[in-house]
């Protein structure tokens, strides 16, 4: 079983989108925040993460930079980073795949969108 | 809906379209057509049926049939089928046509303009164009309707979510408001026209490959024998034809034979086998 972590800080995004991973089959992980996102990642690396951007404490692109360049140890290449916001312009799209996101899911979203975009990029 | 209205309009479609309706899409009727009666200002659906009964209106006649033979459609839909273009058809032709440099794709069911603007960003990234080829991508549909929205080539965020990785959104398309339009080369690389394919194929010339998916259902057992038998005639002896997941041509003619390892692409028949060994 895929291992995916959910980063948002509204806990109904959290809910919404746990439930459809949960139907595609992922053990789900829940973070409120970037920080907290690294902490998680520290103690065990997830295959995927659903990364939402504006959270309090460190946002959604200083976890990814962080975590890309081994702030949550050397796995942190590994996992399949799809972000998940309201951000839909193209300064954010391209800011977040140079910075090392495999997907980008412009919120809102649905069950098509996220299992089109994870199976885009090879986790189903 | 009355048993009498559903013969009715499913007759009426058969006739004006060659759309086969059976009793188990009668909720496609009250979902495509309420906003058909809407718009002409009548209260249902059997107002709306009376009218097309008492005939005269060919606007609301032509609405109806539009609406109900529109399909849903993403990019890169299904994927294989764009997978194989890139990997197995598209070589294959470069090929074989390494010396007049041009190719003619065909869309048939073009809807929205997803699938013929997918094969155009598929050439785009293989930068076609610049080492000197043609390449013509022609997309018709029976609906004046979807193809005006193809035209226009803008998108909401949610059609350009599914199917379509963010990298090819990035590079083919511009944000405008809360949508999405397609870039001028992409978009200019398809041209649209309106036809309907229970008429003869006008204006066409040989096709090197056609995308036929996810319409033939729609049809009758000897509509999709002519069809497919008319569009032999318009595809290159080394030509693929492309159908939908769950469509085929077997049973049907002997025009085409499935290629090999390849689900969904077919050659013609006498070309079949050595399409084969090109894989």
């Amino acid at each position: 079983m895929k291992h995916c972590l959910i980063v948002d800080d509204s806990r109904v995004i959290r809910k919404v989108a746990r439930r459809i991973l949960e139907e595609l089959a992922f053990e789900i992980g829940e973070a409120e925040d970037g920080a907290l996102a690294l902490d998680y990642c520290r103690q065990q690396m997830p295959d995927a993460i659903l990364l939402d951007w504006n959270m309090p404490n460190m946002n959604g692109l200083e976890f990814l930079r962080a975590l890309r360049g081994g702030g949550a140890g050397s796995e942190g290449e590994r996992p399949v980073v799809l972000f998940c916001t309201t951000e839909n312009d193209l300064d954010h799209i391209t800011a977040a795949i140079e910075a090392g996101a495999n997907e980008y899911i412009m919120k809102p979203f649905d069950k098509e969108i996220l299992e089109a975009k994870f199976t885009e990029t090879g986790l189903l | 809906m009355t048993p009498a209205e559903f013969d009715f309009i499913a007759q009426y479609l058969k006739q004006k379209s060659g759309l086969v309706l059976t009793p188990d899409k009668q909720y496609l009727l009250d979902s495509r057509l309420t906003p058909v009666a809407r718009r002409f200002n009548l209260p249902d659906l059997t107002a709306l049926i009376l009218k097309l009964r008492s005939g005269g209106d060919e606007t609301v006649s032509k609405a109806v049939v539009e609406a109900m033979t529109t399909n849903e459609s993403f990019f890169f839909r299904d994927k294989t089928p764009f997978e194989q273009f890139e990997r197995m058809m598209l070589p294959a032709l470069m090929k074989a046509r390494a010396g007049q440099k041009r190719l003619r794709i065909w869309c048939a069911a073009a809807s929205t303009g997803q699938e013929p603007y997918s094969l155009a960003m598929i050439l785009k990234d293989k930068a076609l164009s610049a080492q000197g080829w043609a390449v013509e991508i022609v997309g018709t549909d029976l609906s004046t309707e979807v193809l005006a929205r193809a035209t226009d080539g803008l998108y909401s965020q949610f059609e350009v979510q599914r199917g379509l990785p963010i990298q090819m959104l990035v590079k083919h398309f511009e944000k405008e408001g809360e949508q999405w339009r397609i870039k001028p080369d992409i978009r200019n690389a398809v041209k649209y026209r309106q036809a309907n394919l229970l008429e003869p194929f006008r204006g066409h010339l040989t096709y090197d490959v056609i995308y036929c998916r996810n319409v033939l259902i729609y049809f009758d057992q000897p509509a999709k024998k002519d069809i497919l038998e008319r569009m032999a005639k318009l595809l290159a002896h080394d030509g693929y034809l492309v159908l939908g997941a769950a469509e085929t041509v077997i049973g049907l003619t002997t025009a085409f034979a499935p290629v090999e390892g390849a689900r969904g692409i077919y050659a013609k028949t006498a070309a079949a086998s050595s399409l084969q060994a090109a894989i």
